[in-house]
């Protein structure tokens, strides 16, 4: 069994209420921050080697002690649950279980960086996952863990749940800083960063949920002896949330290093392909990272395996890598149609683009409304190089990186599977009820492909 | 910090305060190397970075940190450092890039140039002869919307508009009530009033000459005209309320339109109250000082002077006459 740090009492029964929770060993690391100083708790947080783990994969150290600390201007933590990716449900797993997990890590995480109110940002169709949140922090207070003087240390720190209105783009650092100031949620341009000018214009850090949960272990066991979880730069536990067509979906807490082949087929983890079928493509990370067809999620393009990492997700860059991203892993069986699921992720960011700048505004509506008429069979020939050039246009000219999360599925997926892109083409009565089918995107790769193109 | 910084665009270097950005740098060098720019309105804090019109390529960051930029970034909102090199139309990649952020501004325009008030004086129409492509890519029908009325004298045309909050900056601006913004989000997102009431502010007509594109119009000068049929006569009259510097749009005797005045980008130099724009519509009412300057490349500017015609010395000479003759062909066209 894979070391659990995160998930390790989550089967204990009461594990979401302060009393169990402390029974297991909770709030240990609230009392041993509270005896370090702060700067002690971020150097700790540093040498964990904990990366971000809300898409971007930044070490949560490293961001940390960018915080500007002018005198007499207060600073904020801010805690990202505006989890609405497609494909991820680790957070509101998270949360939902052990909330008070998320609690204790709020409570290191402001006093390392010295914020006297903080702040969890929780998406707006999360409304039971706000109750049990509130719920744990009444009780924490009560326990006098949050408050003035936490354990008579002289630490004083609130803790606040907001709902959020229930936008994608309102998990964008900055515009859920927006949203949180009472705003209607637009991405800032940046510089300056949050770090700098965040939340009512002080320097603002934010996290996601599983990045504030895992300085818990980090504290209690010590940065060192976190970072000898993993593999390379990747380091520590990661929840991963497992959907699509397996045996067993669900949230699996792994080690970091862990081969995708395992993750998938090991009765430990999601127990192989439904129904006997088998394995025709992946999404690795949620929605807005490249889809990968079975043959190279498994394989690296040079025929070693692939591991689940920050490095050997992305290794290939964008001709044959995909992403870590927030870890919502997506199995799409022989079945399955990617001009279908394509559509459907455009259909998503289209629905969510919050509409600032031109380019994702006009462009999510316009592959949108290319890709349906590809999957109902209207499209054309030239509408999969339309695709390809419109979505070169978005990427990397938008203010957030949402422009970018639109963009990378839709070129991936022609990248990859442009043989199905082609056939819902030639065969417009048939791809409406039958679909392309395994092909040969499980077959191993037998040379290695450059793509020249970027 | 007071010394001045050094930044080269398109290999042309000139020295700007600390914290200028590198639209304000190209500003004042001038010419075709300023990008364009369809959201920034200096006179209006906080506008800019969203259209992407004026995105270039920073090839080298600073004299400290020579590493370029990772992205093409919007210069608008990006401050100069000492030493940086940005590259605007000596970038093919910028080109390229700025030609599909226009063929994404156009993708839902409805193009109804002909039928629009703004043609003639719009940001849009001039970028897309510029960057656009001769034929659009896009199929689909195009997003509509009902025609709003803001006030009396307002009409919201959100058909036309590109979304580029420079009339939310300055509603924002003239009023602390929050009156007036965009409603739902993406691209069907919407310019709107508080449930279409009327921003009642005696400046509220600025948000017309803000408006880069015919979205906001005039509707006292709705269908009267075309621009370039008007000439354009600097005035100003002595009013409680405003600077009084205007520019009155004359055809004949007739004033039809007044607006603010406008410098070379576009942008508005004083912004000017209701009453100068939309009630004084006489000559009596005004102190006329001169003609304004219009660029000879602007279309208001067509039709109001004599064709050139070629000096004399040139209808003599045969040399002269090969050499001059893509112009000679446009004066017998003539």
């Amino acid at each position: 069994m894979a070391r659990k740090l995160l998930l390790e009492h989550i089967n204990v029964p009461g594990i979401n209420t302060f009393d169990v929770y402390r029974q297991k060993g909770g709030y240990r690391a609230v009392e041993k921050a509270l005896k370090m100083t702060p700067d002690e708790v971020v150097e700790e947080v540093k040498k964990s080697g904990l990366r971000g783990r809300g898409g971007a994969g930044f070490p949560t150290g490293m961001k940390w002690s960018f915080l500007a600390k002018p005198e007499g201007v207060p600073r904020y933590l801010v805690c990202n649950a505006d989890e609405s990716e497609p494909g991820t449900f680790k957070d509101r797993y998270l949360m939902t279980y052990i909330p008070h997990a998320l609690i204790e890590g709020m409570i290191v995480s402001s006093f390392a960086l010295g914020a006297k109110t903080s702040y969890i940002y929780v998406r707006g169709e999360m409304m039971p996952q706000i109750r049990i949140l509130e719920r744990a922090i009444a009780e924490a207070k009560n326990a006098g863990f949050l408050g003035k003087n936490i354990l008579g240390s002289g630490y004083d720190l609130e803790l606040y749940v907001q709902p959020g209105g229930g936008a994608y783009i309102c998990g964008e650092e900055t515009a859920l800083l927006e949203s949180l100031e009472g705003k209607r949620g637009n991405p800032r341009i940046k510089p300056p960063f949050p770090a700098i000018a965040g939340l009512y214009g002080c320097p603002t850090v934010v996290n996601n949920v599983e990045s504030i949960a895992a300085t818990v272990p980090i504290i209690n066991d010590g940065g060192e002896e976190y970072a000898k979880i993993g593999i390379g730069r990747s380091t520590g536990t990661k929840l991963i949330s497992a959907s699509g067509n397996l045996v067993r979906p669900g949230v699996y807490e792994i080690e970091l290093g862990l081969p995708v082949e395992e993750f998938i087929y090991s009765d430990e983890y999601c127990g192989g392909i439904a129904n006997g079928k088998r394995l025709k493509a992946t999404v690795a990370g949620g929605s807005s990272v490249p889809v990968l067809p079975a043959n190279l999620t498994l394989k690296l393009a040079n025929g070693e395996p692939r591991l689940m990492s920050y490095e050997s997700l992305s290794e290939g860059g964008f001709a044959t890598g995909t992403m870590m991203g927030s870890g919502g892993f997506i199995a799409f069986d022989e079945d399955q149609c990617i001009v279908r699921n394509t559509w459907n992720f455009a259909r998503f960011y289209h629905h969510e683009s919050c509409g600032q700048c031109s380019p994702c505004r006009e462009g999510t509506g316009w592959m949108e409304k290319v890709l349906h008429r590809l999957e109902y069979g209207h499209g054309k020939m030239s509408d999969i190089d339309l695709l390809v050039d419109v979505s070169k246009k978005i990427e990397g000219n938008t203010i957030c990186p949402l422009g970018d999360a639109a963009a990378w599925p839709v070129a991936s997926a022609i990248r990859h599977f442009r043989d199905e892109f082609e056939w819902h083409v030639k065969e417009p009565v048939k791809c409406l009820d039958t679909n392309y089918g395994l092909a040969n995107y499980a077959e191993p790769i037998a040379k290695v492909e450059v793509s020249t193109e970027k | 910090m007071s010394d001045k910084v050094k930044v080269t665009i398109d290999g042309i270097t000139v020295e700007v305060e600390p914290g200028t950005t590198i639209l304000n740098a190209a500003r004042q060098i001038g010419g075709d190397i300023v990008p364009p720019a369809m959201c920034y309105y200096s006179k209006l804090e906080g506008s800019g970075g969203k259209c992407r019109t004026c995105i270039v390529k920073v090839s080298k960051g600073s004299e400290k940190d020579p590493r370029p930029m990772p992205k093409l970034v919007a210069s608008c909102r990006t401050t100069v450092m000492d030493g940086m090199e940005v590259q605007n139309i000596t970038s093919p990649e910028v080109l390229e890039a700025r030609s599909g952020v226009v063929e994404m501004l156009l993708i839902n325009h409805p193009l109804d140039c002909p039928v629009c008030d703004q043609a003639g004086e719009c940001d849009l129409q001039n970028l897309g002869y510029e960057h656009g492509l001769q034929k659009t890519r896009y199929e689909f029908e195009r997003r509509t919307f009902e025609r709003i009325d803001i006030g009396d004298k307002i009409q919201l045309h959100m058909n036309r508009c590109i979304l580029c909050y420079r009339c939310v900056f300055t509603a924002d601006q003239i009023t602390n009530k929050r009156v007036h913004g965009i409603l739902n989000r993406g691209d069907h997102s919407e310019i709107s009033t508080y449930i279409q009431t009327a921003v009642d502010n005696d400046f509220s007509g600025n948000v017309i000459d803000v408006c880069p594109v015919g979205a906001l119009t005039d509707k006292t000068f709705r269908f009267k005209n075309r621009v370039w049929f008007t000439k354009p006569i600097d005035a100003h009259r002595d009013c409680p309320t405003c600077s009084g510097k205007v520019t009155l749009w004359y055809k004949g005797e007739d004033v039809l339109r007044v607006t603010a005045r406008k410098d070379v980008y576009g942008e508005v130099e004083e912004f000017i109250c209701n009453t100068c724009r939309f009630d004084k519509k006489k000559t009596a009412d005004w102190v006329i000082e001169h003609p304004t300057a219009v660029s000879d490349t602007s279309v208001i500017s067509s039709n109001h002077y004599d064709t050139l015609k070629p000096l004399p010395v040139i209808q003599d000479n045969p040399k002269l006459q090969h050499a001059n003759k893509i112009e000679l062909e446009k004066t017998s066209k003539f």
